[in-house]
This record gives C-alpha cells, structure tokens and sequence, in this order.
C-alpha cells in the first residue's frame, strides 16, 4: 500500500507538470506562427477561437482524423519509435528544470548534465526517422540534422562550463540561487549570445533548418511521416525549443528569481518569472525566424567549428582566470 | 529494497539481451541501435549505484556524440555488399583466430577480477579507496582527478589530442580545382575590383572570364 500511494503521488506530480508543458507547446506554435505573420505584417491565425487561440487544437484535431500512412519499403519498427523517441525526450527533460526553490520534480545533483545529455539524444528521433524512412530526402536531411547537433552541442557544453565556473555545483537551485546578485547574462553577455545562436541551431531552427530545408528537402527527416505521427515531430520540436528557452533563463536570466528582490516584485511567485523570462527567450527565437534567411551548409559549420567554439574555450581560459586571479572561485 | 532491486535486475537484463542482440542482429544499423539501447542502461546502472555524474557522461559521451558517428557511418556504408567481401567466403577464416585469442584475454581477466572481488573483498572495499562518501560524486571525482592523478589525467589527455591530430592528417587531402569562397574577399571586394566598362564593338564578342 505505502509503494502504491508513493506510486500515486509521483504520477500526480507529473501530471501535474507534463500536461501544462504539453498545453503551453499548442499555444507556443499558435505564439510562433502569429509573431512570424506580424513582421511580414500579415495576420496569421486569428479565426478560431479568440485571436485564434484555439488554433493549435483545431490543427491537433485535423491530425488525429487523418490517416497514418507507413511507407510500405520502411523500417516500420523504427519508423514509429523516431517520433515516440522524439517526444518522449522533449519531455522527460522537464523533470529537472525548477520553477522555484521547492517545486521541482526531481532535484538531482547533476541537474546540468542531464539536461545536456537528454538534449544530445534528441539527435536520435530525427536519425531513426530519416533513415527508416528509407526515401532520399528524409536520409539527407537525418544526415545534415545529426552533424548539425553534434558540432553545436560542442560550444553548449563549452558554454555551460563557462556558468559552472561561476557557480560551483551541477544542481539547477544551486545556480539560480548563485545568479542572486548579479545575473549571468550581464558577465559572460558573449557566452549568452552565443548559446542563443547555438540553441537555434540545436533545436533546427531558422537560420539553421537546414535539416528540413523545404527549397531543397522537401520536409527533410519528417518528409515520409502524416498523421499524428507528423505531430508528434511537430510536438517534440516546440516543446525541445520551450525546453532550450528554460535552459537559457536558468543558467543566464536568474531562472525562478525576480528581477529585483523590491516589494511589489517579490509578491509574484517565481514560477512566474520563469515562465516569463522563457517567452521573452521564445519570442526572440520567433523573430529571428522571420527575419533571418538560411546559412548556407558550409557557412553553419564554419560557425560553429571556427567560431563559437574557439571563441567559447578562450572566454572559459578568460573566466577561470578571472575566478581565480581574483580569488572567487566558488568553494564549498 | 525490493524496488531497488526489481530496478536492478530490470536494467541489467536489458543490458545483457541488447549487448547479445548488438552482435545476433543481421542488420548493422539496428546492431547499432542495441548498442545504444546497452549504453542507456548501463549507465542508468551507474547511476543506481550512485555514480550520477559517470552515468550522465555515459550518456553525454558515448551515447550523444560516439553512437552517433557509429550510426553515421554504418548508414553511410554500402553494408549488403560488404558483407559479403568480409562474412562469406575464404577470407573470413584469417579473422577467427585473432578473434580467439582475444576473447580468451577477455575471458581470463573477467575471471581474475571476479575471482580477487570473491577471494579478496578488501582491496574492492569502498573505505580503502580515495573517494569520500560525504561529498557529493562529482566533486569527490574532481578532487582525485585534479589532485592524486593529475600527471594520468594529462597524459590521457595528450594521448587523445595526439588521436584526434592524426585523424584529421590521416583523411585530410587537399584536392586541385575546387572552388572555395573565402568571406573576407567577398565583403571586401569594391566596384572597381568587380565592374568594368568595355567598348564592345559589333559583331566581335567581348572575353568576360579570365
């Protein structure tokens, strides 16, 4: 009985935090799709619901009354696991991010890696999907989306070397509550800029969506896919961009802090700010969609092998010698 | 305990059955997807007995970044047709007993660390070691690494620095007749540079291309 109610308890608590994340996905791409039409000054989706905010049920709907059509020449065990795969680490992601000192799923010890490492994987859903397909346009684009993610997770993890200096310990609430005084965004502004760039090539992206570059892909990985499977894809990625947002508030913009610890600020709580400082990151993320045009693919490489990278390992030899010249190294 | 336990047994049987299925596969690329499916539960298995940081390296490292180019270059290979050159045939009987000897090594040392841990428990005894239990795992890793074995560390990371030179001198080769765009000649190109005006007299062209 007593396994049971624990059992119960932690279901609760997952639901708790899933079904929000998932509801905040379906509004995100309505956020996206209206920011994108604004600077084109277009309208968007503005007919179902008000503003069109039911927009995105309205979409889900057609989605799961459409037929899931599998490719007779494909792999079909792994053509349905890629977008389950997809999915599935979009979302386990969540159970370390804090939305404040207490509510958080699992307060893990090395709450940064497995952020890292679940973002890592995500590669796997786009490479199962491209090659179970077994058709051309999904292959080449599973191929230019694995050495894309590959190549730029190497300057995330450079970058997040550059905030653990600073803090001390791999525990998200620890390196919230180290952004107390001063938040990471103002010293190490360089590395923020560059981690903003590096998610957006991460999460495929414009500028970066090279892997389904629609001119020369058609919808590169997800090309053969219809169906609920296609939104599930869909899912994954708003909810890994959602995903990469939170990372970028909590190790940059203070997480579930306040920006001034004042009166009326300190009334709010943080999950608030969380979740405000995460659509002031998305809502970037929608501009540079509709104002950035495509790299090229030897251009995204060059960025991120010849630039960021060097670029980010000279500012961690900058930032520990700073650390340690002037004696603030955290110790504990 | 029992939770622990069903845990335990869980991950492991997953391990072993995909490790044997890495090899019993036909198809290399789900060979592959074993492989990362072993790597999964192997370092969820690190992170049961408390190493979190070495599981999530695993997880980092090897399953993030190795598998990957694993899985690139299997799909990449024409592997019905090699196959055939490598499985079938005459060739195949050379690789077999450098296969043996090596699974024998194999075989032996897993034998000798099984029988020290079953006959001398006290040199696997985790207070002999120099790891303290009341610091968190990360930072008791950090203190051995950066302070006991410090010339080890260094090496080893001389050792791959010195892997990754050859691998890029090894498959470096510069080809004749390829076109490249340097970035600083195109934004700094002028009018003069790009644009001439030529008297272009009737019927005799004008050579534009150099």
């Amino acid at each position: 009985m007593e396994y049971l109610s624990i059992f119960f308890e932690e279901v609760y608590k997952i639901l708790f935090l899933l079904v929000p994340v998932l509801v905040s996905v379906a509004m995100i791409v309505w956020l996206d799709r209206r920011v994108w039409a604004f600077v084109q000054k277009r309208q968007g989706p503005n007919v179902v619901g008000p503003f069109g905010l039911l927009q995105s049920l309205a979409d889900a709907l057609k989605y799961i009354f459409k037929e899931m059509i599998i490719p007779s020449s494909s792999n079909k065990v792994i053509f349905i696991l890629a977008p389950i795969v997809t999915m599935t680490l979009a979302l386990i992601a969540w159970a370390v991010i804090p939305f404040s000192a207490t509510q958080v799923l699992a307060d893990i010890n090395v709450g940064v890696l497995y952020l890292f490492a679940v973002s890592s994987l995500g590669v796997y859903g786009i490479i199962m999907g491209g090659w179970a397909s077994n058709s051309k346009y999904p292959f080449l684009g599973a191929i230019r989306s694995a050495a894309q993610m590959v190549s730029y997770e190497v300057s995330i993890g450079v970058i997040i070397i550059n905030v653990l200096l600073c803090v001390g310990s791999l525990n998200l609430n620890d390196i919230v509550l180290a952004q107390q005084s001063m938040w990471y965004v103002i010293p190490l502004f360089p590395m923020f800029v560059i981690f903003f760039i590096s998610a957006l090539a991460e999460t495929n992206r414009p500028p970066f969506d090279l892997p389904e570059a629609e001119a020369e892909l058609v919808a590169g990985y997800q090309t053969e896919y219809s169906g609920m499977m296609y939104a599930m894809f869909w899912l994954g990625e708003y909810a890994n961009i959602l995903l990469m947002c939170a990372m970028g508030a909590i190790l940059f913009l203070g997480g579930w802090l306040s920006p001034l610890e004042i009166y009326p600020f300190t009334l709010v709580p943080g999950a608030i700010w969380l979740i405000l400082k995460i659509l002031i990151l998305f809502f970037l993320f929608a501009l540079v969609k509709a104002i950035v045009p495509r790299y090229r693919y030897d251009q995204l490489m060059r960025l991120g092998w010849k630039v960021f990278l060097p670029f980010s390992l000279i500012w961690v030899v900058l930032t520990s010698s700073y650390l340690f010249y002037f004696n603030l190294l955290p110790v504990n | 305990m029992i939770a622990h336990s069903i845990f335990f047994y869980t991950f492991s049987l997953i391990a072993i059955v995909s490790a044997i299925m890495v090899t019993a596969s036909k198809n290399t690329v789900h060979s592959v997807f074993f492989l990362i499916l072993d790597f999964i539960s192997i370092s969820c298995l690190f992170i049961m007995i408390g190493a979190e940081f070495l599981g999530m390296i695993m997880l980092i490292v090897y399953v993030g970044a190795v598998a990957v180019l694993f899985l690139f270059v299997v799909m990449m290979l024409n592997v019905a047709q090699q196959k055939n050159q490598w499985f079938v045939g005459q060739q195949s009987s050379k690789h077999i007993p450098v296969g043996l000897i090596i699974s024998t090594l194999i075989f032996f040392e897993i034998v000798i660390v099984i029988g020290g841990w079953k006959y001398k428990p006290e040199i696997f005894d985790i207070n002999n070691s120099f790891a303290q239990t009341s610091i968190s795992n990360t930072h008791s890793l950090g203190q051995i690494l950066y302070t006991d074995y410090i010339h080890v560390f260094q090496i080893s990371g001389m050792i791959l620095l010195v892997a990754m030179i050859g691998a890029i001198v090894l498959t470096f080769r510069q080809r004749a007749g390829v076109k490249r765009q340097s970035y600083i000649k195109q934004i700094s190109r002028e009018r003069a540079e790009g644009v001439e005006v030529l008297e272009v007299q009737s019927n005799k062209g004008v050579k534009i291309d150099d």
